[in-house]
């Protein structure tokens, strides 16, 4: 697939179709990539990757984008693409300087998966069919290639595209997914054990602020966050778990908006699963307001930007299966 | 000697200016108790309470966040309520996911007349506090004066 984009990409430079191609190249290691906007075809052939470590999310980086000169190019996985819809409907992005290629997606590698199987001193890593050649430092080793995805692949919402310009290769379709079960399992513990459970993920934040830099939907020119008045700027956290408040005001942002993208808990240096807070969201309003993507359909109201004289009674959440 | 003190809750209470305020007025001018534990403060409108302000208060040490609107129907803004209840849902349904005590935030909806029920619910809601103690899951000691 590398091939066919890095031709894409080449094709559209040299054509003068664009100015800009957005994609991905190899960061500090080969499976850290880092978003890298590429100038020239020469550049495109020396240093654009796609591969199983393609994750990075490029809609966001339209915003700014949009605000250049010239048209930019960007290539766009399934799951980017409901981004990218939801930022055009929020008039985000300028659509008319944006060529967007769909790309298909195969699903991401987390290569933390891989160290916690115990492999080290990886060296480098050969994808073939469902199986991973992983080379290291000690021998090869093989391994399913299903083993080592990234949560949010593992249970992929969709692989069909909301929109592009162009589409290379062939169109998948939206997927049933059992993303919801590990709220489920949240939901069934007691207070006690999710407040334990929670205590145990979010006292790791170092609030280094990635997942908010991130996030597609967070695209505000001023943020609340970025507030020196709020009495904890500058200040260690006293107990281990006083970043909460941070994630629920970030979550509740994006609520409505939030497409599920996942890209809070990749970017996450401490490993928390951020986008659990994100599908609880997603889980309630589709409970509660009626099933709702984000980025499907660009001409629906939000949730929280709509109302209906039957919605629920806040405190009647509790009373549900008591 | 042991001086044995007694846990008083602090209470926030969100109250729309043109219902709830008024009843919370009413129930002062009917000479109806409810503890001094409640520190009212006034919005133009339930819609008006950001999810920021509820979590801003418990992380300044407030035990309990209880909002009061017009009944839903009556909003002086026509439909402010209907906003402030989804939103509400949404955050107390997240609140519980954390794992926080679900009685220390509610929303009751009060009308101007109605300042018995703005009196009754206080106590009640006072009452629930108490016997939650204090708030230690969602303070920010950083935040506190």
């Amino acid at each position: 697939m590398q091939k066919v984009i890095r031709e894409k990409a080449i094709e559209l430079l040299r054509s003068g179709k664009v100015d800009r191609v957005l994609g991905w190249k190899e960061g500090e290691f080969f499976y850290d990539q880092t978003p890298h906007l590429f100038l020239s075809p020469e550049e495109v052939e020396r240093t654009f990757v796609y591969n199983g470590f393609s994750g990075a999310n490029l809609s966001k980086y339209l915003v700014k984008e949009g605000l250049k000169e010239g048209v930019v190019a960007v290539f766009l996985k399934p799951c980017d693409t409901y981004s990218f819809s939801q930022l055009l409907k929020e008039h985000r992005i300028a659509r008319d300087k944006i060529w967007a290629v769909g790309i298909p997606c195969e699903g991401k590698l987390d290569i933390e998966l891989l160290r916690k199987m115990g492999i080290r001193g990886i060296k480098t890593i050969e994808e073939k069919g469902d199986e991973l050649l992983v080379s290291t430092i000690y021998g090869e080793k093989t391994v399913a290639k299903k083993d080592v995805l990234a949560e949010r692949c593992a249970n992929c919402k969709s692989r069909k595209h909301v929109l592009y310009d162009e589409l290379l290769g062939e169109e998948g379709e939206v997927l049933d997914s059992a993303r919801f079960d590990q709220i489920e399992k949240l939901e069934q513990m007691t207070s006690e054990e999710r407040f334990a459970f929670w205590q145990n993920e979010l006292s790791r934040c170092i609030r280094c602020n990635a997942c908010r830099n991130v996030c597609p939907a967070c695209t505000c020119e001023k943020c609340v966050f970025d507030n020196a008045d709020s009495g904890i700027a500058s200040k260690a956290p006293a107990s281990s778990f006083e970043e909460q408040n941070f994630h629920i005001i970030r979550a509740f942002h994006v609520v409505g908006r939030c497409t599920d993208c996942g890209e809070c808990s990749r970017v996450c240096p401490q490993g928390i699963p951020l986008h659990l807070i994100n599908r609880k969201f997603i889980k309630d309003i589709n409970a509660f307001y009626g099933a709702y993507q984000a980025g499907e359909n660009p001409d629906e109201r939000a949730p929280l930007t709509n109302y209906s004289t039957e919605d629920m009674e806040p405190g009647d959440v509790f009373k549900k299966g008591e | 000697m042991q001086i044995e003190e007694k846990f008083e809750p602090t209470i926030v209470a969100f109250c729309c200016n043109w219902c709830s305020y008024a009843g919370a007025d009413l129930s002062g001018t009917n000479r109806l108790q409810y503890p001094a534990n409640v520190k009212i403060i006034r919005v133009p409108c339930s819609c008006r309470v950001n999810p920021m302000f509820i979590l801003r208060a418990f992380q300044r040490g407030a035990d309990g966040v209880i909002l009061c609107g017009c009944h839903p129907g009556d909003c002086h803004y026509t439909t402010g309520n209907y906003y402030a209840r989804r939103r509400m849902t949404l955050l107390f349904s997240m609140l519980d996911f954390l794992g926080i005590e679900r009685e220390r935030t509610r929303v009751e909806w009060v009308s101007a007349a109605e300042g018995a029920k703005f009196a009754a619910t206080m106590n009640d809601f006072v009452a629930t506090v108490t016997r939650l103690g204090k708030n230690r899951r969602l303070e920010d000691l950083r935040c506190k004066k």
